[in-house]
């Protein structure tokens, strides 16, 4: 397949979904004649129709609460919210209902709904459009929680996270929509699985989402240096891949987390709790976290001095051979 | 005319007179109003309705006496259920005492393939679609949070977070949509939804939501709101300005407020709204107005807020008294039947005594069950720990 963006790997993958099962429909906001505000769903409602593509009313809490009612209805609803920081209002429909509705019914229902987030900052966009709420979700029992980082993993696990018969949260790097890249035949692993891009023995840099080509930005910018840095991409966030996390650390001896989410109680701190209570003795130096500040999302001209980039990576790779 | 004042409104659809400022209401009159349905007085007078005479006419003399014994039985579930919660045998229980009718009218007004979103007070409507009553127990008794299959008999779980379950009704009524399960005359085939929800409900924004995702898709949903004037501790008044059926009308498609302790009229009004949305016409917005006898919850202690006189002037519009005398009186029940029922209510108290104190408690890992469909290595792993550690207890005897 030719190259294409991440954004459209994931029409692709929507396309895909819908054709193999008709109980697969999509809602959400401006989603049909515009194609979403990314333009993920460009085209959709014109080839499936105004029933499996639903331009819903303006409410998020709306969105998710009927979404769970078609998904007792048998249907496989995938949900767009338009941005990160509008999920909030669904936040109740999601963590107490669609996480525990399983384990409500002791197993007789099932929630195989898909939430769709665009995240992450750094395309300038005023408050509210370019947060990291990944540990909200992660957090919550009965969800899974993944991200795509390229096209290829958008194309295919898009389709994954609509076959699972549990509720997904999708996250899609929103900077990333645009990045180009080929997609392949088949998917790279199951849903839950990380993988590592770019094999390396000093350090390993650990990320998921946008942070993933910062971070193989860095591990090329090392190698000018001389240094070898591994590059796991987590691709899920819940469940972790304990294995590919592990074995990568046990490998390298060091670990730092990349993400745009402030670092308290972000990912970074599971992981590296995950990492300390079980490959201590392979530790070289502590896990180093590298993310947003604890502050909120800062106005936009202050973005690049709040984002993780490619020195505040290669710093915190020095601070790890360091010791 | 002050400034403040606001002039009737004039919209681009033109100009609607019935929109003013209303008064801010103190403690309204509890009577229903003029506009109420009702078909059965308190006194157990029949009460003629051009619009619902035919189908409560319609009703052959064996339902009607099972109306009665529906609100009989499931009064003594309810009854069994408190005093179990007294004795320690439930950690909480939600009486539905004074909603009998409300309940049983409605849920009889139902078909098979319909489809109940319940709150978590609803035990007249899962008696109604054949739930068996023990099932309701195991959440209070604290062994499940739920803990029945839903589409055995097309109820939903108990919802505890309130208003949130009209959502759930309305995407399962896009669903009977797309299903294309509405209008096609097919008696077995059109299905229609009912979402339950009380007055304090009304207040939340999913509520409103719920309506405005009906309104839009024209589903075949009835918002069944019981009014039971109180939440928990803040009556009516707090909650709303204007009469909640009104609310209806800003979304587009009809409310009405019925008797709710009168049976007959729940019943003619609800199966309205259910043929209506069976039919295509979409939703209903039903306001019972009824009241709640008890406290919210077994915890709660009503004396704190609310005046006794209110509740004397509740109990004379009792739902099961009235409907008695008026089967008595008609003829449609004799001493036998009323002995009948009454056998058959002590019955079923002691059975669902005996069930409940039989229910087991959960194996501990039980908690690791069901929380996802797939294979999950957080759950694998935890629930080996939590083995793991209690067989440690088991070697060190």
């Amino acid at each position: 397949m030719a190259a294409t963006t991440l954004a459209k790997g994931i029409t692709s993958g929507l396309r895909a979904s819908m054709e193999k099962d008709p109980k697969v429909v999509l809602l959400g906001e401006d989603i049909g004649k515009l194609g979403g505000v990314f333009r993920v769903t460009e085209g959709l409602q014109k080839d499936f129709g105004e029933d499996r593509v639903i331009d819903t009313p303006l409410a998020e809490a709306g969105i998710l609460g009927t979404a769970i009612g078609m998904a007792l209805r048998g249907y496989r609803p995938v949900v767009e919210i338009q941005f990160d920081g509008f999920v909030y209002p669904a936040f109740d429909h999601i963590v107490s209902q669609v996480a525990k509705l399983r384990a409500r019914s002791l197993g007789y229902v099932t929630m195989p709904i898909v939430i769709r987030i665009p995240f992450g900052g750094g395309i300038g966009a005023v408050e509210h459009h370019s947060e990291s709420n990944e540990a909200y979700f992660a957090h919550t029992a009965g969800l899974r929680v993944v991200v795509c980082s390229n096209a290829h993993d958008a194309h295919w696990m898009i389709q994954q996270a609509i076959e699972t018969d549990d509720p997904v949260v999708f996250y899609e790097p929103k900077r990333r929509y645009w990045d180009k890249g080929e997609v392949g035949d088949v998917p790279d692993g199951p849903l839950g699985t990380a993988r590592v891009l770019r094999e390396g023995t000093d350090v390993t840099l650990l990320a998921y989402g946008p942070m993933v080509k910062t971070c193989l930005q860095a591990a090329q910018a090392a190698d000018e240096e001389g240094r070898s840095l591994e590059v796991v991409d987590l691709r899920s966030l819940s469940p972790l891949d304990d294995e590919a996390i592990l074995g990568s650390v046990e490998k390298t001896g060091r670990a730092v987390v990349v993400h745009e989410a402030s670092t308290f109680l972000g990912m970074g701190a599971e992981i590296s709790a995950l990492v300390t209570e079980r490959a201590f003795y392979h530790l070289e130096a502590p896990v180093l976290r590298v993310g947003g500040y604890n502050v909120p999302y800062p106005p936009s001209r202050l973005e690049e001095e709040f984002l993780p980039d490619l020195d505040r990576v290669l710093d915190a790779v020095d601070r790890s051979l360091a010791y | 005319m002050s400034d403040n004042d606001v002039a009737p409104l004039e919209t681009a659809f033109g100009v609607d007179h019935h929109v003013s400022r209303a008064e801010v209401p103190e403690r309204p009159a509890q009577d229903g109003g003029p506009d109420m349905v009702q078909l059965l007085n308190p006194e157990g007078e029949r009460v003629a309705h051009p619009e619902h005479d035919a189908v409560v006419d319609g009703l052959s003399d064996e339902e009607l006496r099972g109306f009665y014994r529906d609100l009989v039985l499931i009064r003594r579930f309810d009854t069994e259920a408190t005093a179990l919660q007294r004795q320690g045998e439930l950690g909480l229980w939600a009486s539905l005492l004074g909603q009998e009718a409300a309940q049983v009218g409605s849920g009889r007004a139902l078909r098979p393939q319909d489809y109940a979103f319940p709150t978590y007070r609803e035990h007249g409507v899962a008696w109604c679609r054949g739930v068996d009553p023990v099932n309701l127990l195991g959440m209070f008794r604290g062994v499940n949070h739920g803990g029945w299959d839903p589409n055995e008999k097309n109820f939903h779980l108990y919802t505890i977070i309130i208003g949130a379950q009209t959502l759930h009704a309305t995407g399962y009524a896009m669903g009977v949509q797309r299903d294309g399960n509405v209008g096609t005359g097919d008696e077995e085939r059109d299905t229609a939804v009912i979402a339950y929800f009380g007055d304090g409900a009304t207040s939340q924004g999913d509520v409103s939501e719920a309506l405005v995702f009906a309104g839009v898709n024209n589903s075949p949903v009835v918002f069944f709101c019981q009014n039971n004037q109180w939440a928990i501790s803040e009556p009516n008044e707090k909650q709303t300005r204007a009469p909640l059926w009104h609310r209806a009308r800003g979304f587009g498609f009809p409310g009405i407020r019925v008797d709710g302790n009168d049976v007959l009229a729940v019943y003619a009004v609800t199966k309205a709204a259910l043929d209506a949305a069976r039919s295509g016409q979409g939703p209903t917005f039903i306001e019972a107005f009824t009241y709640r006898m008890g406290a919210h919850t077994t915890s709660d202690d009503p004396s704190k807020y609310r005046v006794s006189a209110e509740v004397e002037v509740w109990k004379h519009r009792d739902p099961i008294e009235r409907f008695r005398r008026w089967l008595t009186t008609t003829g449609r029940a004799d001493p036998d039947f009323f002995d009948a029922v009454d056998g058959e209510s002590d019955e079923l108290g002691a059975s669902v005594r005996q069930r409940c104190l039989s229910m087991p408690d959960p194996d501990g890992t039980a908690m690791f069950d069901h929380v996802f469909a797939e294979r999950h290595p957080v759950m694998e792993r935890e629930r080996a720990e939590f083995e793991t550690y209690h067989a440690s207890f088991e070697a060190a005897r």
